[in-house]
């Protein structure tokens, strides 16, 4: 998500086609019979959003690195989301569909899964339902700012939170103006919308609930991990990726009340290689390599 | 828009304090069929809030939900498949949603409810 909106198609494809490996070797990790349906031309076509598939608008955000990685996140994260069976999951800011698309398409075989999509752009709201059909699946889709409407009645049952902000550092009267200006402008650190966006994931995630954000290193995921912490966040980070225009993180929040599924998260962190965000959120908590997770599952 | 989330929506705007349950105004509903489970009902029917869903579905042309519910009804198939109908199989796709306070009324169009507010409401 870099400021002027000068992301081609070819950018796009180039980043999508370089995804595959990453899928490949996640899919190695899993059980024999999953490996089996991944394998299956229509199993593998499934799995999330196809690009060409999804819609498009001049004034709306396309999918671009900050989305694949976050996608990405949602893909390694898959097992234990399925294994978690959320009842409600809602993405803020949905822009072109691509990730409550992905989402609903990765979480396809859990039975009794609701959807629901929001962004502010009006333009937004339709291209996420025109690219949710395109793949035959169905998310309630709501033009709104963040949650406005659905807050007080959905406080504390949304189990599944995902989030790909305005992070783009930019002055401040360049956040809350209207199309695509919105799905990058994030004002002072790029903390404007993501500082509104806190409090908000705070009030509707249940108490078993996983919230994914995107972040950019201005950002200061640190702070914002520390922050979560202190009104009772553990963290991680599930994808770290570099681009030639930023270094994003793709973190994952859950209430740390020692319940088993948060015990689960402990024991399942990726080693990843060294940073400063990165030492400093796993040293707030117990940690095991990756590589046990792979011979547990395997 | 399904049942289900209008039951989770309610009007934002600035100094409404009853908001919900949302009036509905239809143009148009559309049907579409999805598979029951009954765990999720049984898990979300503590969240409805019930006289809402009944007077939206009426709303929507659907009066076979009883007027009153207790979980007790969750182990009946039929009792299930009507509330699985109403919160999850109706849709509304052209109309508007209705501040019950102020009467203000949030377009609904390609089944999308828009509730952007003025500037005024804000």
């Amino acid at each position: 998500m870099v400021k002027p909106s000068l992301f081609l198609w070819g950018v796009a494809e180039i980043t999508a086609a370089s995804r595959s490996p990453l899928s490949l070797s996640l899919i190695s990790h899993r059980a024999p019979s999953e490996r089996l349906l991944f394998w299956a031309p229509s199993k593998m076509s499934c799995r999330i959003a196809q690009i060409h598939k999804v819609s498009s608008h001049s004034e709306v955000y396309e999918p671009c690195d900050d989305s694949f990685a976050l996608v990405d996140a949602l893909l390694a994260d898959r097992t234990n989301l399925l294994e978690h069976k959320p009842t409600l999951c809602l993405e803020l800011g949905c822009g072109s569909g691509y990730v409550i698309t992905s989402l609903a398409l990765m979480l396809g075989e859990l039975p009794g899964v609701h959807y629901i999509a929001t962004d502010v752009n009006l333009h937004a709201v339709r291209v996420t339902r025109e690219t949710l059909q395109a793949h035959n699946v169905h998310a309630d889709v709501i033009a709104t700012d963040l949650a406005s409407g659905l807050d007080s009645r959905l406080a504390g049952l949304v189990d599944v939170i995902v989030v790909n902000p305005p992070y783009v550092p930019t002055p401040d009267d360049e956040v809350g103006q209207e199309g695509i200006t919105s799905a990058w402008a994030g004002g002072v650190d790029g903390r404007a919308v993501i500082d509104r966006i806190l409090p908000v994931v705070d009030k509707l995630l249940s108490d078993r609930g996983w919230f994914y954000m995107v972040t950019l290193t201005s950002n200061n995921p640190l702070q914002i991990c520390r922050q979560m912490k202190a009104g009772g966040y553990a963290s991680r980070i599930v994808v770290q990726r570099s681009t030639e225009e930023e270094s994003l993180h793709i973190i994952k929040f859950w209430r740390d009340s020692g319940d088993p599924m948060c015990k689960k998260e402990t024991a399942t962190l990726k080693k990843t290689s060294s940073g400063k965000v990165m030492d400093s959120v796993l040293s707030q908590i117990h940690r095991l390599p990756f590589w046990k997770k792979v011979e547990s599952n395997d | 828009m399904r049942l289900l989330t209008h039951n989770m929506l309610s009007s934002n705007i600035k100094g409404v304090i009853n908001g919900f349950p949302l009036g509905i105004v239809v143009e148009k509903v559309i049907e579409k069929p999805v598979e029951m489970n009954p765990d999720f009902l049984k898990n979300m029917f503590a969240k409805i809030e019930w006289k809402a869903l009944v007077d939206a579905s009426r709303s929507m042309g659907y009066t076979e939900l009883p007027e009153q519910a207790d979980s007790s009804m969750l182990d009946s198939v039929d009792f299930l498949q009507r509330f699985h109908h109403a919160l999850l199989e109706l849709h509304l796709e052209e109309g508007a949603l209705v501040c019950p306070e102020t009467g203000r009324k949030f377009p609904v169009n390609k089944g999308i409810p828009n509730m952007l507010l003025h500037e005024d409401e804000v």
